[in-house]
């Protein structure tokens, strides 16, 4: 029997081709490059926006103009020039929206490709698809369904025309165009994202998804994400994400806000999938991304992910636990490989008594990448009682990647208990010996080893998703485990 | 003018003033120290490792650098101040001046003695040349403000195969006779091959008004299978401010432990470094803090792996009264050579009053696969049950409150291994913890 080794499951990582990268031709209807007032009032014409959303786009230009990149992450890159990107591109067939057949069949195949078609979507798993190819929505399934129960999920150009009282009044409110680097720069030009509203009392019948995909070259893809559940109401909101294979870096400056009124919830579930670069370290995403969610009273909102791409991934979705008894919650495992780079955690600001929060966070490192964990554990001094457990393991396999774990942990009431362990270890000797006594192979068995190690996690996520986490890993990580 | 301004005008009078040797190498680290110093001036709260402790309140006071010579004490108002009922070599400073009268300093077969009058002689002078500075932090500029104003401090050399017989007590001991005085101490210690020593290390101020801040460098260089205990009490009074930063090199086989216990003080940061260069190299941190009122501490903890086959066990505790506020700050570094590293980090803390806060970061950077590392940190509160327990079977709740801190605190003073040392330990907490136990631990 051929031995299955680390060392074969190393190199076996190291080879293995992105599967999913490929580039679909399709004309896009593109921005030169460059960034200054004239392009942020372009696209927002481009969009049909009201003049409040235009000025708004402008105030976040002129803060972004006067901040710097951020500099603290435990990452290194060459910077990208914010001068030589195209900041919209959209595809220029655009179909109705009605439909299937009207959506070009170039794109249906991309779906397929990625085993995400959206006939079978539609057809097998009861998701509504809202599908964001290059920045502009184009295919919006199951709307009549939500429409019955008056949920709103669109696309958010859509929601600016049609329900601009909610949009003015949440948008930027947890994200505030001032927040940093990368969210003043996607308040100023976000091309498109998904809007989602929960009316009272309602629970979502189904799970709600967008699939993002970065598609032309050069293209930066500046998504916008607006999730409100009303009091009393959920959502369990799903997104996913692969890019074709490119050469040039290609940046990603996303920013997802969700507000939990009270004794809402919202499950946000995230699998992140984009280019990484190849085993030379060239190319990938640039993955900057401000995901943050605010929970009232009884509110709960939890945040898994996937992160399996990108070339540099930074991230911290956070939860600021506003009202009394909220819940935060946070579970992720971050897989680097070759020349990755991740710095991703969380945040979790407990402000109201009674708040719990749980992080649950899991690395594996492979090849030459560096991944850390990077979280803060906040509990001001009115918050009574707060509860916070943190866990974070690392896995590493090879002597030259690394593992990180940056907690902050800050604590100003007495009531306050707050947990927080780490580990790092690497797949021991003892317990693939224990499963090859049992009759299972080295193979099997680090497989197994590994999809333990993050079972915690992938558990979290919804049934559709677990299945295509699940491939996910195996691609980045686990080569002939199935 | 500013204290940065005064101290970098002080140097050169320092320079001026003839006591010092310009020839020397010494001279040569000093002057490179100072203009680290006067380019990066103190930390604020930028800077990444100043996040949680803002200098600015002890920074504001107009500290006289060379506080007036030949300040003497009566013996029986510092007596106290010595762990009781033990035989100990003694090196006593009063107001940064040595006290050959208090002290008990040796060359039979070791040397503890004067690191100025070390620096004087050829014979120690090869030594300290060697040594002196080569660990100490020199982008820091906290230590590198240490580094120019070296004048006086400890300096303790054992050669190969020596047992000391007994533990050496550094006392740094201040008098109040000027107000405002800063003292910057600097210890070099060389324990040679195989050899054994046990040190305790204390700052006290000997009256409450006076304003004392104290900014002490310690380095501390570990030969093969040596062992080297440490122990450091810091209990001073409410005025006084203490920035101690030890670093620890280590050599195959040795074994170093660092103890710090901070009971007082307005506000103490300690820097600790360890650097292992060698293999099976056993590196201990331990550390209880018990605070009152508005004081502050400061951990900062790295432990630096640098070759495979090493330990490193790291265990603070703290409990936090009134409005105290404490910050741990644990970096461990496992090098990609580092395989078979062992690095366990524990930090729990005990938050009793309403505006007590703890700032934690516990941290691991990790490059090496084949290791386990592990932190855990924990804040939390005295355990009701417990507590409603003890005050059925008739324990007054001040009593089993103060148990239940000694035992959340117990398996750090276990550590110690010198019994009188103990008992000194156990009575600074009851003192602390304001009880009467009327047994000891």
């Amino acid at each position: 029997m051929n031995k299955f080794t680390e060392d074969d499951l190393k190199k076996e990582l190291e080879t293995k081709e992105y599967e999913y990268g490929f580039y679909t031709d399709i004309e896009a209807d593109k921005f030169p490059v460059g960034l200054n007032e004239d392009v942020v009032i372009a696209i927002s014409k481009k969009k049909n926006e009201p003049k409040w959303m235009t000025d708004w786009r402008l105030e976040a230009f002129r803060i972004w103009k006067e901040m710097e990149e951020p500099e603290w992450a435990n990452i290194n890159y060459k910077k990208p020039d914010f001068q030589n990107i195209s900041y919209y591109s959209a595809p220029k067939q655009k179909p109705t929206l009605d439909s299937l057949d009207q959506v070009d069949p170039e794109l249906l195949k991309t779906f397929e490709k990625l085993g995400i078609s959206i006939d079978e979507q539609k057809r097998l798993s009861n998701v509504a698809v809202d599908v964001v190819m290059d920045s502009v929505s184009v295919a919006t399934t199951f709307k009549k369904t939500l429409n019955e129960k008056g949920i709103i999920f669109c696309p958010i150009s859509e929601a600016i025309q049609k329900h601009p009282d909610l949009v003015k009044k949440y948008l930027g409110s947890i994200v505030p165009k001032t927040d940093n680097f990368y969210a003043a720069l996607n308040s100023a030009v976000f091309s498109d994202g998904s809007f989602c509203y929960i009316p009272k009392g309602v629970t979502c019948p189904m799970e709600l998804s967008t699939y993002f995909r970065i598609n032309e070259g050069g293209t930066g893809q500046f998504e916008r994400t607006l999730v409100i559940a009303d009091k009393g109401s959920y959502v369990s909101y799903l997104e996913g994400c692969t890019a074709p294979q490119r050469d040039e870096n290609q940046l990603h400056a996303a920013v997802v806000e969700l507000i939990a009124l009270d004794d809402a919830e919202i499950k946000y579930s995230t699998v992140q999938n984009w280019f990484p670069g190849d085993d030379k370290g060239k190319g990938g995403v640039f993955n900057f991304v401000t995901k943050r969610g605010l929970c009232e009273t009884n509110a709960k909102i939890s945040w898994t992910q996937v992160e399996t791409g990108s070339a540099i991934t930074w991230k911290y979705p956070s939860c600021i636990l506003k009202g009394d008894n909220a819940v935060g919650e946070f579970y992720s495992i971050a897989v680097t490989n070759n020349y990755q780079q991740a710095d991703t955690g969380t945040k979790m600001i407990h402000l109201g008594n009674n708040t719990k929060s749980t992080i649950i966070s899991k690395g594996v490192s492979a090849g030459k990448s560096q991944n850390s964990y990077r979280g803060l554990v906040q509990i001001h001094s009115k918050a009574k009682n707060a509860r916070n457990f943190s866990q974070c393991d690392s896995l590493l396999m090879g002597n030259e990647c690394g593992a990180h774990t940056f907690p902050y942990i800050e604590c100003k009431n007495q009531t306050a208990q707050i947990e927080h362990e780490a580990t790092t270890s690497k797949i021991g000797e003892d317990q693939l010996f224990y499963c090859n006594q049992r009759g299972i192979d080295t193979e099997k068995a680090i497989a197994l080893i590994v999809n333990g190690f993050s079972k915690e996690v992938l558990n979290k996520l919804p049934m559709e998703f677990a299945v295509e986490a699940q491939k996910l890993l195996e691609i980045s990580l686990e080569g002939s485990v199935g | 003018m500013s204290l940065k301004e005064k101290l970098i005008s002080s140097f050169i009078a320092l320079e001026n003033k003839g006591s010092v040797d310009l020839d020397s190498n010494i001279h040569n680290i000093r002057t490179k120290a100072i203009e680290v110093f006067e380019q990066k001036g103190f930390p604020t709260k930028k800077d990444e490792e100043w996040k949680y402790t803002s200098l600015k309140s002890i920074l504001k006071h107009n500290y006289s650098v060379f506080p007036s010579s030949e300040n003497s004490v009566e013996v029986n108002d510092i007596k106290k101040y010595f762990i009781q009922g033990i035989e100990s070599y003694k090196i006593v400073f009063i107001d940064g001046v040595y006290s050959s009268f208090l002290s008990e300093t040796t060359h039979d077969g070791f040397d503890i003695c004067l690191l100025s009058s070390a620096i004087k002689k050829t014979k120690h002078k090869i030594v300290t040349d060697y040594y002196f500075n080569t660990l100490a932090n020199k982008n820091d500029s906290i230590t590198a403000l240490n580094t120019a104003f070296t004048t006086e401090g400890t300096y303790i050399h054992i050669p190969k195969n020596v047992m000391v017989p007994k533990p050496i007590q550094l006392m740094y001991f201040y008098t109040g006779k000027e107000n405002e005085v800063m003292l910057q101490p600097r210890n070099l210690i060389i324990v040679g091959e195989n050899s054994h020593v046990q040190i305790v290390e204390r700052h006290q101020c000997l009256t409450k008004k006076a304003t004392v801040l104290t900014n002490a460098v310690t380095e501390i260089f570990a030969h093969k299978r040596a062992i080297v205990d440490w122990y450091k009490i810091q209990n001073d009074t409410e005025n006084a401010s203490l920035i101690d930063s030890t670093f620890v090199e280590q050599r195959e086989n040795s074994i170093v432990s660092v103890n710090t216990y901070s009971f007082g003080g307005k506000l103490t940061r300690n820097n600790l470094e360890f650097h292992q260069k060698g293999e099976h190299i056993v590196s201990n941190l331990n550390g209880i803090s018990v605070l009152n009122k508005k004081q502050h501490v400061d951990h900062h903890t790295l432990v630096n792996h640098i070759e495979p086959n090493c330990e490193s066990h790291e265990l603070y505790k703290g409990i936090y009264n009134n409005a105290s506020t404490g910050v741990f700050n644990g970096k461990v570094i496992v090098k990609k050579e580092a395989q078979k590293t062992n690095a366990y980090q524990q930090n729990n803390s005990i938050l009793i009053g309403d505006k007590a806060a703890v700032n934690a970061k516990p941290q691991l950077e990790i490059f090496a696969d084949d290791v386990k590392c592990s932190h855990g940190c924990t804040i939390g509160q005295l355990d009701e049950s417990a507590l409603f327990y003890m005050q059925q079977r008739g324990i007054p709740k001040a009593e089993a409150k103060a148990l239940l801190l000694f035992a959340f605190a117990n398996d750090v003073v276990e550590k110690i291994k010198i019994p009188e040392l103990k008992t000194t330990i156990t009575k600074l907490i009851a003192d602390k913890l304001g009880v009467e136990l009327g047994f000891n631990l």
